[in-house]
């Protein structure tokens, strides 16, 4: 045996990914409109936090309302770190994550501990916390009035100021994000989370510890949302605590139904969904309303929510799967038949 | 074997449900490479005792010692750390995953990996991944089902899910597997796949204690077994002193016609 | 003398907040009881209630009239949402239900920017606002009024849980699902009742708190999480401990925001709930065996 009877459970294969991001890095070619770049590029940021997210929806059954103070804590531990104290933007990174990943488990010990749903509680008021905080200590974040001024990053000498290389940048790092993700996935921790959904009695009584495990997946969410938070900052170079507000952190949750909690790919689709359809609504919306002001937009976004929970809860991606696979299986129908037929009639003594 | 050091030792263990005393004072010691059981008529407090040993309900009173370490308030998953696993009665399979996985989840505590080493895929990772994997599939041949790897274990049918239960309780090489009732709902042949499953194991070294209703199985395997009723122990000792315990035969084997009308209804 | 008026003044607001807080901490301590669902949509039920009141006074209907009205729209307006989004998914699994609450509460919150718009609306006080001179403390009459009814509408609710049929059925359906189907009660029937009281009482705070400090599309979230946390400290399925907990934040937050930063109440606030997570997940008030309802 060898890893190839592994593939039989486990799609390792770089294939896919690879040519999924040999096309997304290739559309420079086809187009070069910032405007293009630019929401790309916010796709990429949001792909990264939900890559993390839908981890902890789909395999640890958590909801969390606090993903928008993860991302806040990168954006401003970014922010601050490079802009006012000068420290390299990498390291700025690395520790906003360390920040995040300890914030992650002092929220987390104590709500694992507890059966149901105090995770949704708790990260909903401390998210609301942390963006009080980014509000009113205004002597390191500038309050309500944002941070100004956040260097941008470079790498071997080479400055990331456009929205192509910002765009580059984030989605090498949303195809490692990934990679990271899958591996886990396909692995003993993977079939850790899965057992938990499978069966709560029996992931327990095979040894996993059912809170350590839920507990990993939110630090490692956090930590992603984090990274994600620290990217934009160096990209935006300016910040404020309304892009940290709890809707945010719903918004988050919106894109991973949107493209199927527990499926990574679906993170991408969802965040990509969500952006187009954002710009959509408020480019057409006013048109036709043109009185209307505010976060109008959310209107439709609950709308779209409950019904996508309601009519497809798995997601986009998973049912755009369901569709492919229909067409596949005709060319290959013989082989799967003979081998479910065979596996059959050889175990069903009953 | 009384010169054998006890791998399990229940003492005075208590459940108390609001008034209602479903276990009382029960103790009991299983010896290593034993096949010890417990019976008794339904209700009799069985499961709640099962219940109690790997940590699922906490006891009113009492203790329970494995290897000399008191298991006494540790959790379920700590209590499989040590080296006890379990099937269930109402079958407990993780129905999301295909029978391999499943089996190479049962092999968790063995390994390595952490999220870290897991995300960046080292090498190690990999290698026991496939290590597990061999091994698992071992673990399915030798209960027979190992041709159902690749199915979902949702699809499998009844018998063979006990089958994979199993597997998967032992692949961690535990020292103790508990059997919730392991022959309630198979045929006569599924029945004896299973005892021959299950004293194969026993001549590896593994020692089971066992909760069962079919009293034909109990006896022909069992070196020791322990009756209760009502939640009180009433007697213990080979099958053949069993059979010959007025008290016991008065409580329990008095409807055993009953109890086999009923396990076939 | 000053430090006690002061006091005294902080002590009227904060029962004036916990009285608010209370209404829709039990409205979702019964829905949670009776459904299992953490319902992230009752505090739009109080800014629904406080805008539909607003929008009727300014169509000259007399104040208690509106206020009447609104309650009725937004209980019809939680039964369509029980309907239609509870009730359609309801055999999902709770995470996914409480993700629906999510959706209807953002898409309740849109529907009123489209409506009402972003501004703050004002809704009259219910009687003379004259204030009340208590020991150089000032007593507005609204703040009375605020405390008086949701004191009622508390007594009236404990009253019909534990001594009317339909109360009782609504625990039996908490305590034991299976056999009170049994009974003939219909646990679906009762999840739409609870919506809908919830709703109502939810849309009645709403309209309390308005005059006090205005209306927004966005008022809801803020009350809906203060009730969170006010049931939370209840332990979540107790409602006279979710109505204790409600007054102890009003007053919490009153005397952080007097003595501190207002800033900063928010923070306070939700250090408690943490907190309480961490120390006493089970409520302050619980007792050694929690009794839900």
């Amino acid at each position: 045996m060898n890893s190839k009877s592994l593939n039989k459970i486990y799609n390792n294969s770089l294939l896919g990914p690879m040519i999924f991001f040999a096309v997304l890095l290739c559309i420079p070619l086809v187009t070069s409109s910032n405007y293009v770049f630019s929401i790309l590029t916010m796709v990429g940021f949001y792909a990264l936090v939900c890559i993390g997210l839908t981890t902890l929806t789909g395999y640890a059954g958590q909801i969390s309302l606090g993903h928008a103070a993860f991302y806040g804590i990168g954006a401003y531990s970014s922010a601050v770190l490079t802009g006012t104290y000068g420290l390299n933007p990498w390291l700025a990174i690395i520790i906003g994550a360390v920040i995040s990943a300890i914030v992650a488990l002092i929220v987390g010990i104590p709500t694992f501990k507890l059966k149901g749903y105090y995770l949704a509680l708790a990260t909903l008021g401390f998210g609301i916390i942390v963006f009080t905080l980014f509000k009113e200590l205004s002597s390191i974040t500038g309050g309500s009035n944002g941070f100004f001024g956040i260097p941008s990053i470079s790498l071997f000498g080479f400055e990331f100021i456009t929205d192509i290389s910002y765009f580059y940048l984030i989605w090498i790092v949303v195809f490692l994000a990934i990679l990271f993700m899958r591996n886990i996935i396909h692995s003993r921790i993977g079939r850790g989370l899965r057992s938990i959904e499978g069966s709560e009695i029996a992931a327990d009584a095979v040894g996993v510890n059912l809170m350590s495990y839920k507990l990993q997946m939110f630090v490692l969410s956090a930590i992603f949302a984090s990274v994600a938070g620290s990217f934009l900052a160096h990209y935006v170079s300016f910040i404020n605590p309304d892009l940290f507000v709890a809707n945010t952190s719903i918004f988050f949750l919106i894109m991973v139904i949107i493209g199927g909690k527990g499926n990574i790919w679906g993170s991408i689709v969802g965040a990509a969904i969500y952006v187009l359809l954002d710009e959509l609504l408020k480019h057409y919306v006013p048109l036709l309303l043109p009185n209307v002001g505010g976060e109008f937009e959310i209107v439709f976004f609950g709308i779209l929510l409950v019904l996508m929970l309601i009519y497809m809860p798995n997601g986009l991606v998973p049912q755009f799967e369901k569709i492919v696979s229909k067409f596949k299986r005709k060319p290959s129908a013989n082989s799967t038949l003979q081998s479910i037929s065979a596996n059959a009639t050889g175990g069903d003594n009953k | 074997m009384n010169d054998k050091r006890p791998i399990l030792s229940v003492e005075n263990l208590t459940k108390v449900f609001g008034g209602v005393v479903a276990v009382d004072n029960v103790s009991f010691a299983v010896d290593e490479g034993e096949i010890f059981a417990v019976i008794g008529p339904n209700g009799a407090g069985k499961s709640t005792l099962f219940n109690m040993i790997t940590g699922v309900l906490p006891s009113s009173s009492g203790n329970v010692y494995f290897q000399e370490k008191r298991l006494t308030r540790k959790k379920p998953y700590q209590i499989a750390q040590l080296g006890i696993t379990r099937t269930f009665q109402n079958l407990e399979v993780f129905d999301n995953m295909t029978v391999i996985e499943n089996v190479m989840t049962g092999a968790h505590i063995t390994m390595k990996t952490n999220i870290l080493t897991a995300g960046l895929r080292l090498p190690n990772v990999k290698k026991e991944e496939i290590r597990i994997m061999e091994r698992s599939m071992e673990a399915l041949e030798a209960v027979g089902i190992s041709h159902l790897a690749y199915e979902l274990a949702d699809r499998l049918p009844y018998g063979s899910q006990r089958l994979l239960e199993i597997a998967r309780a032992a692949i961690s090489n535990p020292k103790l597997i508990l059997l919730d009732e392991p022959m309630a709902g198979l045929n006569s042949e599924e029945s004896r796949q299973l005892v021959e499953v299950i004293l194969k194991m026993r001549e590896q070294g593994m020692t089971f204690l066992f909760v069962e209703h079919d009293m034909e199985t109990v006896m022909s395997i069992s070196d020791r077994i322990v009756v209760i009723d009502n939640g009180v122990k009433i007697g213990e000792g080979t099958p053949e002193e069993i059979y010959q315990n007025p008290q016991v035969v008065a409580a329990y084997l008095g409807d055993e016609e009953e109890e086999g009308v009923e396990a076939y209804a | 003398m000053e430090l006690l008026s002061q006091m005294l003044q902080l002590l009227f607001s904060g029962l004036t907040l916990g009285a608010i807080y209370a209404l829709i901490a039990v409205g979702f301590v019964v829905i949670y009881n009776v459904t299992g669902i953490l319902n992230f949509a009752q505090g739009e039920f109080a800014m629904l209630g406080a805008l539909i009141s607003i929008s009727f006074v300014n169509m000259n209907v007399p104040l208690w009239l509106a206020v009447i009205l609104s309650i009725i729209i937004v209980a019809a307006i939680g039964g369509i949402f029980e309907r239609t989004a509870i009730h359609t998914a309801r055999k999902s699994s709770v995470t996914t239900l409480i993700i629906i609450t999510i959706g209807v509460s953002i898409a309740l919150r849109g529907l009123a920017i489209l409506i009402w718009g972003t501004q703050v609306q004002t809704l009259p006080s219910f009687t003379d606002n004259t204030p009340i001179n208590i020991l150089d403390a000032v007593l507005l009459p609204q703040n009375i009024w605020a405390v008086g009814i949701s004191i009622v509408i508390l007594i009236i609710m404990m009253y019909f849980f534990n001594f009317t049929f339909v109360g009782k059925s609504l625990t039996a359906c908490v305590v034991n699902p299976f056999a009170a189907r049994l009974m003939g009660i219909n646990p679906e029937k009762m999840s739409l009742l609870a919506v809908i009281v919830s709703a109502g009482i939810g849309a009645l705070a709403g309209s309390v708190i308005a005059p006090i400090s205005g209306a927004t599309y966005d008022m809801g979230m803020m009350l809906g999480i203060k009730a969170f946390v006010a049931a939370v400290i209840g332990g979540l399925t107790n409602a006279p401990a979710a109505i204790a907990g409600a007054f102890l934040i009003g007053i919490i937050e009153a005397f952080t925001e007097g003595l501190w930063s207002s800033g900063l109440k928010d923070v306070v606030t939700f250090s408690m709930l943490l907190l309480i997570l961490f120390i006493k997940p089970e409520g302050l008030f619980a007792k050694a065996s929690g009794k839900r309802v």
